[in-house]
């Protein structure tokens, strides 16, 4: 079958390793840092920028025959736009502590440039397909970092591991007092935003000698 | 609070205590990619400053007379429970791509020297989170109009005084020592997490 042949697979698998939307392609950083000061929001986050991803490289990429190249920019937004706010109606009906706790970021989604770049440079040069092996690549990679930034901050800044459930998530784990007892304590500053550049600087720092890549500057 | 006083605290906060890049991590992408270079952020800054002070009162009147709940009062009585509020990003998106749109073509006819600086940063600004966040975030607070311009305007400066600070940085370290896989986008977030230490230092302030 065509979907599970050798090239589908690296569509696949590349965006996770070597091509990784954020260490590498740099492309959506924004959002990855907001939401990752718990685990819970960061898994909540990674599943809405998938399936907008998906559906988003999935329709432009039927589309993309009978769009004008000099008025794509704006069609492009427009279809993702719409399905963000699926997204952000569907969190507001089902999750709404998290909506709320997302705040402007499920909105901002839209202005995500893996979704726009993805759709640019991929969903409109080939069939829809590959176009949604893509997506599911390209998001996974994204969520692969964004869960391991909140996972180190939520567990030093926080002292607590949450997994999302239906309210306000479920603790899964916590630092338990006798460790504070003991005079073990919580980094504050992983919580505020420094703590967030931070992670994220040496989490594309590994990935890159993980994955042997370095920067031509 | 008194007037001036209110509008220069909301000012400072967005310049300094709340940077919308530095404490809300908006508009990242082109953040990181144009600040390899001093005066093409300078460029990008002035644009974001423009486009911001324009998208966010025009994003607010559509709002406050259209959108939000009970917002179309003011065609008939009927529509007081009628609540435009999903159509929000839509909305504003398009504001924004089409402001972006109208300030190039503006600054092409009457500026051409303005044009020229800035012209090839505008289309990029449409997809800046930090525009469309500056909207949201408006809404998100209930600012009034003008609070919603002061905002507008001090989220800009705020972009401006980082994307500046940063550039200026790696510029001065284009010749250090750094580890080859930490290059580039690595270096800049770590740069970026001690801009962003720096900034906290003006949280205490109260005006």
């Amino acid at each position: 079958m065509e979907l599970f042949n050798s090239e589908s697979k690296k569509i696949i698998s590349d965006p996770i390793n070597v091509n990784n939307p954020i260490s590498l392609q740099v492309l959506g950083i924004c959002s990855a840092l907001a939401v990752t000061i718990r685990l819970d929001q960061a898994i909540i986050m990674t599943l809405a920028v998938i399936f907008v991803l998906c559906s988003s490289n999935v329709i432009l990429s039927i589309i993309r025959n009978y769009i004008p190249n000099r008025v794509r920019i704006v069609i492009m937004l427009s279809v993702i736009a719409s399905l963000v706010s699926v997204v952000d109606e569907l969190l507001k009906a089902y999750l709404y502590d998290m909506s709320k706790q997302l705040s402007v970021f499920v909105g901002l989604i839209i202005t995500n440039c893996i979704i726009m770049g993805r759709a640019e440079a991929f969903a409109l040069k080939n069939g829809p397909s590959k176009a949604f092996l893509d997506g599911i690549g390209n998001g996974f990679g994204y969520g692969l970092i964004i869960i391991i930034v909140s996972f180190f901050r939520e567990l030093f800044g926080a002292g607590t591991i949450t997994l999302p459930d239906g309210g306000a998530g479920y603790v899964l784990w916590r630092i338990p007092e006798s460790w504070y007892a003991a005079g073990y304590e919580n980094i504050g500053l992983l919580v505020l935003s420094p703590g967030a550049f931070i992670i994220l600087g040496l989490v594309i720092w590994v990935q890159r000698e993980m994955a042997g890549v370095e920067e031509d500057a | 609070m008194t007037g001036l006083e209110h509008y220069l605290s909301i000012f400072t906060k967005a310049v300094f205590i709340e940077n919308i890049v530095l404490a809300y991590f908006l508009g990242l992408c082109s953040f990181l990619a144009i600040s390899k270079k001093i005066d093409a952020s300078v460029g990008i800054g002035m644009a974001v400053i423009v486009v911001l002070t324009i998208t966010a009162p025009i994003n607010w009147v559509l709002w406050e007379f259209l959108l939000a709940k009970g917002a179309l009062v003011w065609i008939s009585e009927d529509f007081a429970n009628t609540d435009l509020g999903f159509l929000k990003l839509i909305v504003f998106i398009s504001v924004i791509a089409a402001m972006v749109q109208l300030v190039e073509m503006f600054m092409e006819r009457f500026s051409q020297s303005l044009y020229n600086s800035l012209g090839i940063f505008l289309p990029l600004i449409a997809v800046n989170c930090s525009i469309l966040g500056g909207s949201l975030f408006m809404v998100e607070r209930e600012y009034t109009i003008s609070e919603t311009v002061v905002y507008g305007f001090g989220s800009g400066v705020g972009f401006f005084l980082a994307i500046v600070a940063l550039a200026s940085i790696r510029y001065r370290i284009r010749y250090s020592n750094i580890p080859p896989r930490l290059r580039g986008v690595g270096m800049a977030m770590l740069l970026t997490g001690l801009l962003s230490m720096a900034f906290m230092a003006f949280s205490g302030i109260d005006l």
